[in-house]
């Protein structure tokens, strides 16, 4: 079934229960397929109408696809701001489909109520879709996608070529239109300052990293998004293995970096984890950015049994909920940046202390 | 405010990192930022036009005859070039040459080996090149003992070859 003006501020986190395999390094694992309809320009040269009906044509046929959950369903002109921000916030929008001020007309989101997966339409491309899992599982994550897309592709005409593949609005995803992409937790790498010497490896085959929220967006806390760069001229289950591949590496080496600093210097190491569970576990002001590099320091301290709480899921979960559009939807109004700091402080501050107990 | 880096060019960007066993945050240049194997991206919004602008410069010669606009959805290659975005899916038709040479330099190769979709209305052609697509598929599943898989690919092949 698909229902309309859901509110989303009282789900939980489909994906922080981090089941998958290296769930202390690798937070979540996502693919995502870019697809355009035969017969329409794509958005960005669309008119209000095409843009109406390409609309349509997704939603009816969304709640005509087998084996789907509840979707919830949001025009983002329907949505205040701060609604927007949840969306962005919790990964399942992109900048664009947002917009910058007003947002661009029937840019719209589906979400599967298990937040496992979400189709955006009116994008870049007419749709894409995107599957999204805790931990390492990128071969799952992708026949969870694939699936959808056969299944939809036989009720949608899409724009397929039989040279170039999947078309796409942008060159550089036409052909298999997949972007894979894991985010990492790579603080030994960095302590050990190897990383840059990793980035570059990640460059020279074929892959290519951002920060946690996406293109342009800086790395705080961190946090990398690994991703293949290429999108033709090899099959999906390349591209995805490829990228398993690399990444397993990258995780073998933040690994041996962790063990080493462990034996090293173990003193200064447990110092600063315990030093950053203080600050988060007292601070009564909290910055956005402050509170993830700290998180950082969390993550790294559970990884390495230096510290026995939270869990990985009440971290993954404060990443998002301790951003401030949840801080402010949980408070029932806006928050200035001083309140805002403030509301992150004892947000955090109980998510750790009911993990203590 | 200049870099902190090389106290010379402007800052761009922030990088917040773990320096000497601090978290800090430095205002860098992109020059900087890039030799600390940090990419710039954020002060090039549209990477690919800059790409694409190159392209054209380097070659010259591009712009034959190419200024004839898409037929369908009216965009011209300088667009392109300017916005690194086609206009319609007709874009690929028409801008083929120019095209090819790019998804070249961008992907290493212009020839889509992946998924092989067919539409409702689909030619009889179209269906012998997704089945095969699909047994490639399915092979390189059993070979990487991905059995899931496998099954659905087995599954879905038996639909489409009893629907023929």
């Amino acid at each position: 079934m698909i229902r309309t003006g859901e509110a989303l501020g009282d789900r939980g986190l489909g994906w922080a229960e981090a089941r998958g395999g290296s769930g202390d390094i690798v937070v979540s694992s996502r693919v995502r397929l870019a697809r355009n309809l035969q017969g329409y320009p794509f958005p960005g040269r669309s008119t209000v109408e095409d843009r109406a009906r390409v609309l349509e044509t997704v939603r009816t046929a969304l709640g005509e696809v087998p084996e789907v959950p509840d979707i919830d369903f949001w025009r983002m002109e329907d949505l205040d701001r701060r609604q927007r921000d949840l969306l962005l916030e919790r990964h399942v929008v992109s900048r664009e489909l947002v917009g910058e001020g007003e947002p661009p007309a029937h840019a719209a989101l589906a979400l599967w109520v298990d937040d496992t997966i979400g189709v955006m339409v009116n994008e870049e491309d007419h749709l894409r879709l995107q599957a999204l899992t805790g931990g390492f599982e990128l071969e799952e994550t992708w026949r969870k996608v694939d699936r959808l897309d056969e299944r939809l592709g036989e009720l949608i005409a899409y724009a397929f070529h039989h040279e170039y593949g999947f078309l796409t609005a942008c060159p550089t995803n036409v052909g298999t239109g997949l972007r894979a992409s894991v985010l990492v937790h790579l603080p030994g790498l960095v302590l050990t300052k190897e990383i840059r010497k990793v980035l570059e490896g990640i460059g020279q085959v074929g892959l290519t990293y951002r920060g946690l929220y996406g293109e342009g967006s800086e790395v705080v806390g961190n946090l990398f998004q690994v991703s293949n760069q290429t999108t033709l001229g090899k099959e999906e289950e390349e591209l995805v293995g490829h990228l398993t591949r690399v990444v397993s590496k990258v995780v073998d080496y933040e690994r041996s970096a962790r063990g080493r600093m462990l034996r090293e210097a173990p003193g200064v190491l447990e110092d600063k984890v315990w030093r950053a569970y203080g600050i988060l576990r007292h601070a009564r002001n909290l910055g956005a950015e402050e509170m993830m590099n700290l998180l950082s320091a969390l993550r790294l301290g559970i990884s390495l049994k230096l510290l026995q709480t939270p869990r990985v899921q009440t971290l993954n979960e404060i990443l998002v909920f301790g951003q401030t559009a949840h801080l402010e939807e949980a408070a029932g109004g806006t928050l200035g940046e001083v309140e805002a700091d403030a509301a992150r402080a004892a947000y955090v501050r109980a998510r750790l202390q009911s993990d203590e107990s | 405010m200049l870099c902190e880096d090389c106290q010379e060019r402007e800052a761009e960007l922030q990088l917040t990192a773990i320096i000497d066993g601090e978290m800090r945050t430095l205002d860098l240049c992109s020059v900087c930022a890039s030799a600390r194997g940090l990419s710039a991206s954020s002060s090039t919004p549209a990477p690919l036009a800059d790409f694409l602008a190159q392209l054209g410069s380097e070659s010259g010669a591009t712009g034959e005859g190419s200024e004839e606009p898409c037929p369908y959805c009216g965009i011209t290659e300088s667009e392109f070039r300017r916005t690194g975005r086609l206009g319609c899916p007709q874009c690929y038709a028409h801008f083929e040459p120019q095209l090819r040479s790019l998804l070249r330099r961008l992907h290493g190769s212009p020839q889509h080996v992946g998924k092989i979709y067919m539409s409702a209305g689909s030619e009889a052609g179209d269906r012998i090149a997704r089945l095969s697509a699909m047994r490639r598929r399915l092979q390189r599943a059993v070979d990487t003992e991905d059995f899931e898989l496998a099954a659905e690919l087995r599954d879905r092949i038996h639909e489409m070859e009893t629907a023929e």
